[in-house]
């Protein structure tokens, strides 16, 4: 399984053709405390950089772009009960939604961990 | 084509964001800085949420010195002309307000729509304004010529504000006050001067969260000493904007540029007992024709507040609907800590006012289930 991230703080663990992704500890971080998580609706088409999923926090929403393009297969149900899992385990338990990839090559345009840790400290 | 730059934009200079007196203290207890009525400030240390609940909890301290500290008065102190320009400028009955008590007021334009909201205390020499930071220059500006030429205004901008709010507040504050008046004595919307720390301080029992509370101007020289003296006590946390504003929305109190502005009047933003009662009648002050008109006939839009059905948090600027209809817009909105739920105040259709009403917000495509709730959503609990 390989762990990749985009500059707008969403990771995507894949095996095979599955993604699931999430917003990076940095991110939520960012964002502060999570009060509701709008997920995609399963089956949707997606394209890379589509806004998929809204974050809200106390003061603000933001959006969430899937940096992949595919079908939604999945999504997160535990998020509706206890939004807060994106603060306390946002790169596990905390995950968003899984996606079916439809182009595998567009993970070459993401980032692996050690350069997404450079591009934070950067910034 | 010329060589030389001739654009209106190479002529612009630079604004720059100012810092407040307390900028270094922020920092170094790792406030996250953002810029905010043209200052650096705090919007959060620990995070919004446990910030808003530990000032419901125990005591929050607040910096508010980007907030405009403004002193009219005249050669001969307070005089029948200082105190008839005060009212000229002012719906406020000053005949009733007593030495030592803040009292809060609006500022009008000439078509009844607000410039700001405001607090007025009569000192012993003079009237002591607080108005809101992103406007105080234009406040100043206005009522400098509002007033006469022999009534004099002073900004003290080298007075620094500070607030702390909360149940607890009163006991972390006591521990550190010396004066002619006990602490004690100061019932909500009353103040007096006081040494705090040592320093000139001026203290009054009022606040911007619902909690019981004090204001506080010092030198700003001192607001450090201070800063550290009372976040010193077990009580007190330094708290930021971001819980500044969860607070005053679940307190229902309305934020000047987003809940009041010159759209908005005093009726229809709910603040009648904003215009003291002896002005009702008599008016003489900018705007008056309008305010009376709307005390008379009422408004076609009223201020109320919502309690949104869900999680989502309805945002300001979402349109409130009844039904297939457009029938208003939401001027502030969030996520309450203290009550789960989200939160807005919104301008509805009088007609739609009442409590209980069903309405909805959209938001990002969606009809948010809604209900006109009473104000505010998290009862007070000023010390009377």
């Amino acid at each position: 399984m390989t762990r990749y991230f985009s500059e707008d703080h969403e990771w995507i663990e894949v095996e095979g053709d599955l993604g699931t992704v999430g917003i990076t500890d940095y991110a939520q971080g960012q964002l502060g405390d999570i009060t509701f998580v709008e997920v995609p609706a399963e089956g949707a088409s997606v394209s890379k950089g589509d806004s998929v999923s809204v974050v809200d926090s106390v003061k603000a929403a933001s959006d969430v772009y899937t940096p992949v393009s595919g079908t939604i297969a999945a999504v997160n149900e535990a998020l509706a009960d206890q939004p807060e899992l994106v603060n306390t385990e946002a790169e596990t338990g905390g995950w968003l939604f899984r996606v079916t990839l439809s182009d595998a090559a567009e993970l070459g345009t993401l980032m692996d961990e050690a350069a997404y840790k450079s591009y934070v400290d950067s910034l | 084509m010329s060589e030389y730059p001739v654009s209106d934009d190479d002529l612009v200079e630079e604004i720059v964001t100012l810092t407040l007196p307390l900028d270094a203290w922020h920092r170094e207890k790792g406030s996250r800085m953002v810029e905010f009525a043209g200052y650096w400030m705090p919007v959060q240390y620990e995070g919004i949420m446990a910030e808003h609940l530990w000032t419901r909890e125990s005591a929050g301290l607040f910096d508010v010195s980007h907030m405009g500290q403004v002193y009219i008065s005249s050669e001969h102190g307070v005089t029948a002309e200082v105190e008839a320009a005060v009212e000229a400028a002012l719906p406020i009955d000053l005949g009733t307000l007593k030495l030592g008590a803040p009292r809060y007021s609006l500022l009008l334009d000439e078509d009844g729509g607000i410039l700001d909201d405001l607090m007025v205390t009569r000192w012993a020499t003079g009237f002591y304004l607080v108005v809101n930071g992103a406007t105080k220059w234009d406040d100043i500006g206005t009522l400098r010529e509002l007033l006469p030429d022999d009534v004099t205004l002073n900004h003290l901008d080298e007075s620094a504000l500070l607030a702390l709010q909360g149940p607890k507040a009163f006991a972390a504050l006591e521990r550190h006050v010396e004066g002619e008046t006990p602490l004690s004595e100061l019932k909500f919307m009353k103040g007096a001067a006081f040494k705090l720390g040592g320093v000139d301080a001026w203290i009054s029992r009022s606040g911007y969260t619902g909690e019981d509370g004090f204001e506080i101007a010092i030198p700003g020289e001192s607001a450090a000493m201070v800063a550290d003296l009372l976040c010193g006590e077990p009580e007190v946390k330094p708290i930021g904007l971001g819980a500044r504003d969860s607070l005053r929305l679940e307190a229902g109190l309305p934020l000047y540029g987003h809940d009041l502005s010159p759209e908005t009047s005093v009726i229809d933003a709910d603040l009648k007992f904003a215009v003291n009662k002896r002005r009702r009648t008599e008016g003489g002050f900018p705007g008056s024709d309008r305010v009376l008109k709307d005390f008379a006939e009422g408004t076609a839009r009223k201020r109320i507040g919502l309690i949104v059905e869900g999680r989502m948090a309805a945002r300001e600027g979402a349109k409130v609907f009844n039904g297939g209809q457009e029938v208003g817009v939401v001027t502030s909105g969030g996520f309450s800590p203290s009550l789960q739920q989200p939160i807005a105040m919104a301008y509805v259709d009088t007609a739609l006012t009442a409590e209980g009403t069903a309405l909805t917000i959209e938001m990002r495509g969606k009809q948010l289930p809604a209900k006109v709730a009473a104000m505010p959503f998290v009862p007070h609990r000023y010390h009377r």
